[in-house]
């Protein structure tokens, strides 16, 4: 399961940068520290994790996502508290 | 008959790569068409016609690095007669070839004289002409496209050739910008910016609080693929200033300050390792919050993805620039010649504040108006900061 969310919020990420796929993610380290990821990369990424889980995501949840680790966490989390 | 030249596509710009024609000598073109693609220091632009007409006669052919200012087309506008040599029964001699055209002042390039001339009532790229020349084909034995026109492939079936190689084309390079070049045309406008321009600068540190809370309420109520972000509506106040502002909204040409007779913002946008862009949000003062975040997440997207036009490029009147959530809490921009001002915001971060005479935790942002001193003065500038705080303190008013 842990590898299918890992793969969802990678996905997230590329989409919205392209030119960072096939770059080394530190798992605990934010996106934002690693590469250069503004606030309109950052909310199309969410918009991407929203997607392709069927997850609402609320905005006061957005810094659960800033890393790999984290979003990950939030993802397992989320689905698991629906009953999956 | 209009001439259609190459746009200075900022302040840096000597000349551009054509690397396509959009539509084809013939067609019509409405004001705001794309009727080309130049690949310049940021990457290939798209370049806008600027009035109605008929895209009457091509002077460029791919590949070819063209000056700006140098003719790249004739646009003929609605009801004016065609060009002579269009209607000549005749084909005339080979006088009548591209050369006329080409500015006297200007060196003709090697591939505009060797096009065989164009042929009358028949509309052939000059690539095209170039080859049938190449190989002594017969012009009128030719076949027409389906777009009326004959281009390389019509040729090229006509000498049994085989389409010239990916490789050997002129390659237009994908948005992947060349760093180098993007960097140099950075360091050439601000060492523009800063030979030639005065600054000064004034600053103030704006309570983002009511600004951050309408939003977060805001936000709550909406689909995730709907909700803002702060710059739009820091965008929208930062266009109605310049709007109230219009000795501020303009630029400096030959010595004297000319005003804009619209709002056009010019985004500072980071481009992953290559560098920044500066495109502009056309009359950002006349869009509600909600088109205008949309608007800039097209412009973002463009602005790494391909697909920026001329027009957001060469007509910016001002620019914003947001250094946005965590990075440092202020900046001193400097102005983006040949405009005469530039708005610059640090992240928004909580620090102590003091309201009705109490410290209290609020959430701050530094701005900072950098301004030309040839075009205005300091105290103008901060008669602009405080106008702009305003707006910014009374969210649900934008």
């Amino acid at each position: 399961m842990a590898q299918e969310y890992e793969k969802i919020v990678k996905d997230a990420l590329f989409s919205v940068a392209p030119d960072l796929e096939g770059e080394e993610i530190v798992p605990d380290e934010t996106f934002r520290d690693q590469f250069e990821i503004d606030s309109i990369d950052f909310l199309n990424y969410v918009i991407g994790l929203s997607k392709a889980t069927g997850l609402d995501i609320p905005e006061v949840d957005y810094s659960e996502l800033e890393s790999l680790q984290g979003a990950v966490a939030y993802l397992r989390r989320r689905k698991a508290s629906m009953g999956f | 008959m209009s001439e259609f030249r190459m746009p200075s596509l900022g302040a840096d710009m000597e000349s551009g790569r054509l690397v396509e024609w959009l539509k084809s000598p013939g067609s019509e073109v409405e004001r705001g068409d794309i009727i080309a693609v130049v690949d310049t220091q940021k990457g290939a632009i798209e370049i806008e016609v600027f009035e109605d007409g008929v895209l009457e006669e091509i002077l460029a052919e791919p590949g070819e690095e063209i000056p700006v200012g140098r003719t790249l087309a004739y646009i003929r506008a609605p009801g004016e007669p065609r060009r002579e040599q269009r209607v000549a029964e005749k084909p005339k001699p080979e006088s009548e070839a591209e050369t006329p055209h080409t500015p006297a002042t200007a060196k003709p390039t090697p591939s505009a004289t060797a096009y065989p001339p164009s042929i009358p009532g028949v509309h052939m790229t000059p690539a095209a002409r170039r080859l049938t020349a190449e190989h002594q084909v017969d012009p009128s034995t030719l076949k027409a496209g389906p777009d009326g026109v004959i281009g390389l492939s019509e040729v090229q079936a006509a000498i049994g050739a085989a389409p010239t190689p990916l490789e050997a084309r002129p390659k237009p390079k994908a948005r992947g910008i060349d760093p180098g070049e993007m960097r140099r045309a950075i360091a050439a406008a601000m060492m523009r910016a800063n030979r030639e321009i005065p600054h000064y600068y004034v600053t103030s540190t704006i309570d983002m609080t009511p600004m951050m809370n309408w939003l977060a309420a805001r936000n709550a109520e909406r689909a995730i693929e709907d909700r803002l972000l702060y710059a739009a509506p820091l965008l929208r106040a930062v266009a109605l200033s310049f709007a109230k502002f219009p000795d501020l909204n303009g630029t400096f040409e030959n010595g004297a300050f000319v005003p804009a007779d619209r709002v056009n913002i010019g985004m500072a946008i980071a481009v992953r390792g290559c560098g920044l862009i500066t495109p502009a949000i056309l009359d950002a003062d006349r869009h509600d919050i909600d088109t205008l975040m949309t608007k800039l997440n097209d412009l973002v997207k463009r602005a790494r993805g391909g697909g920026l036009r001329s027009s957001e490029l060469s007509m910016g009147t001002a620019t914003l620039t947001n250094l946005g959530d965590r990075t440092a809490d202020g900046l001193m921009p400097i102005i983006f010649p040949p405009q005469v001002a530039i708005v610059g915001c640090g992240q928004i971060s909580e620090r102590p504040w003091i309201v009705e005479g109490e410290v209290v935790a609020r959430q701050l942002m530094e701005i900072t108006f950098a301004g030309d001193h040839r075009a205005s003065d300091g105290r103008r500038g901060a008669q602009f900061l405080s106008h702009l705080a305003s707006l910014l303190g009374k969210p649900e008013g934008l």
